[in-house]
């Protein structure tokens, strides 16, 4: 046995585990695919006293889309239903990109989305495809409930914006806007390995084929996902070409500040970024096609 | 502290149990403590190298990653329950041994659980689908081709025998 000591009670309904987290606070974890948090507390870098378990909680878990067409995706969803689910990745099309990426097919039947979130780990692909999708994640606690924009959730290294008797419910993503197109690009040492960069991009035109809005956000380069928003302004009003993408790329390296690790140093991992800037940018603007 | 026990009833290899279990106890080591089914290896306990992988409920998972009490209700499958009640080897693992798909063998259980599965959803999967669905098992002794080898024959076995 390597994990210390807990209290272990599976949650029969949301309301339930709610009043436990309250109860038990910051030393109570819920335990949803148990992909980070078993091997931290194999480790016992993690000691929760009490696991709140809630993955019975199978309300929490499922794909809908409003009329509207917004995507909305329970906490509890696993990554082996999102990336079987076809309506989905067309709706959301950096998690086709993505998704591969995570870990191997062994974690990804049991990891949730609404797990991979609350962990907040800067070198995971989702906090960048939250944040560049501009999604909301809709917060519950026993006293009643909130939504937070993605850009407002992740809060630091490992940490988000729930307080200690919060749970993350479900996450809405917003409807692509007509004539865009998208890409999520990353590389890492190995296959399903966390990334030493990763973008996403989403590059949207208007009537003229001209650059309306582009949303570029990466992971494994900050302590939080970095959205590099403010590097794209050279591209608004303008075509997309070679040169603008390029001044795009230089910017994003002036932007982050990668702190370097096992597998790459700092500017490497500048340089990795920009590249993949370059190429997500240019990747997504040919997604666009032609009819749109 | 009283451990904090839990009264759990599950399968395993279609045989049912009925069991108290701490709640700290992982999976991987209940199965080979506990259950005496030593086959499921262990070998990291993060989840990285794949000798834990076992089937919950059909799909692979990390044995590791779980914890005991979190099998309640369910049906687990291992390495053990691979071959026939008479001795008949599951083709992947008559490829496996046709191919000399293994060394030490530590990894082995792992990959056969995986691949398993993955052929039954896969039928006909190209080598690179291979190399894919086999990049959560580390093997630190074939250098993966024959494992590879071995695959695409299981495949085309399976293939045959049910068209
Ligand atoms: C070998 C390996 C490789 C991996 N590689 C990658 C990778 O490349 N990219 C990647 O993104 N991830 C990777 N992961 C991590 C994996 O994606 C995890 O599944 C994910 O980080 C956590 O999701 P989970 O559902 O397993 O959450 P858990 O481990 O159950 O929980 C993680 C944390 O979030 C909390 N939590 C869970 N659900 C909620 C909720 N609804 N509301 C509030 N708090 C909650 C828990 O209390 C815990 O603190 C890897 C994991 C392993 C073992
Ligand atoms: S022992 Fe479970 S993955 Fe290594
Ligand atoms: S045969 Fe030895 S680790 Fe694979």
């Amino acid at each position: 046995m390597k994990p210390a000591p807990f209290k272990f009670v599976a949650a029969s309904s949301l309301d339930h585990a709610l009043a436990l987290k309250a109860e038990h606070g910051d030393e109570a974890r819920f335990l949803a695919g148990g992909q980070s948090l078993i091997p931290a507390m194999n480790f016992r870098l993690a000691r929760p006293s009490v696991l709140i378990d809630i993955n019975a909680l199978t309300g929490l878990a499922g794909i809908d889309r409003s009329e509207t067409g917004q995507v909305r995706v329970g906490a509890l969803t696993r990554y082996r239903a999102l990336e079987r689910d076809g309506d989905f990745l067309r709706a959301c099309p950096l998690f086709a990109d993505a998704l591969p990426h995570i870990a191997h097919p062994q974690i990804r039947n049991r990891g949730t989305i609404g797990g991979n979130l609350s962990h907040a780990d800067p070198a995971s692909e989702l906090p960048a495809l939250a944040v560049a999708m501009q999604a909301e994640m809709r917060i519950r606690s026993a006293a009643g409930g909130r939504t937070v924009a993605a850009s407002d959730f992740f809060a630091g290294l490992l940490t988000t914006d729930l307080a200690s008797d919060e749970m993350l419910v479900d996450i809405t993503f917003p409807v692509l806007a007509p004539r865009s197109g998208a890409c999520f690009m990353e590389i890492a040492r190995r296959r399903g390995d966390f990334a030493i960069a990763g973008v996403a991009a989403i590059v949207t035109l208007d009537e003229e084929r001209r650059c309306a809005s582009v949303r570029l956000a990466l992971c494994g380069v900050g302590e939080t996902p970095v959205d590099a928003g403010a590097a794209t302004s050279p591209m608004l009003g303008s075509r997309v070409t070679g040169e603008v993408i390029d001044t795009v790329a230089a910017g994003v390296r002036e932007l982050i500040a990668p702190s370097g690790n096992v597998h790459g140093s700092p500017d490497y991992q500048r340089h990795v970024a920009g590249v993949l800037v370059q190429r997500a940018i240019r990747t997504a603007h040919q997604r666009i096609g032609h009819a749109a | 502290m009283q451990p904090d026990q839990h009264e759990i009833e599950f399968t395993v290899n279609g045989t049912h149990y009925r069991r108290m279990v701490e709640s700290r106890m992982l999976l991987s080591d209940f199965l080979r403590h506990e259950l005496g089914l030593a086959g499921t290896h262990v070998g990291c306990e993060h989840g990285v190298c794949g000798a834990c992988t076992i089937l919950l409920d059909g799909h692979p998972v990390r044995s590791c990653l779980m914890l005991a009490v979190q099998a309640n209700g369910r049906a687990l499958a291992t390495v053990e329950g691979l071959a026939s009640a008479s001795g008949e080897l599951h083709p992947v693992q008559q490829a496996m041994h046709a191919h000399h798909g293994l060394q030490c063998g530590y990894c082995t259980p792992g990959i056969l659980m995986t691949m398993t599965a993955y052929l039954a959803e896969h039928p006909s999967p190209s080598e690179d689908e291979v190399r894919e669905a086999l990049s959560g098992n580390l093997c630190r002794c074939t250098g993966y081709q024959n494992i590879v080898d071995a695959m695409m024959d299981a495949a085309a076995r399976m293939r045959e025998a049910a068209p």
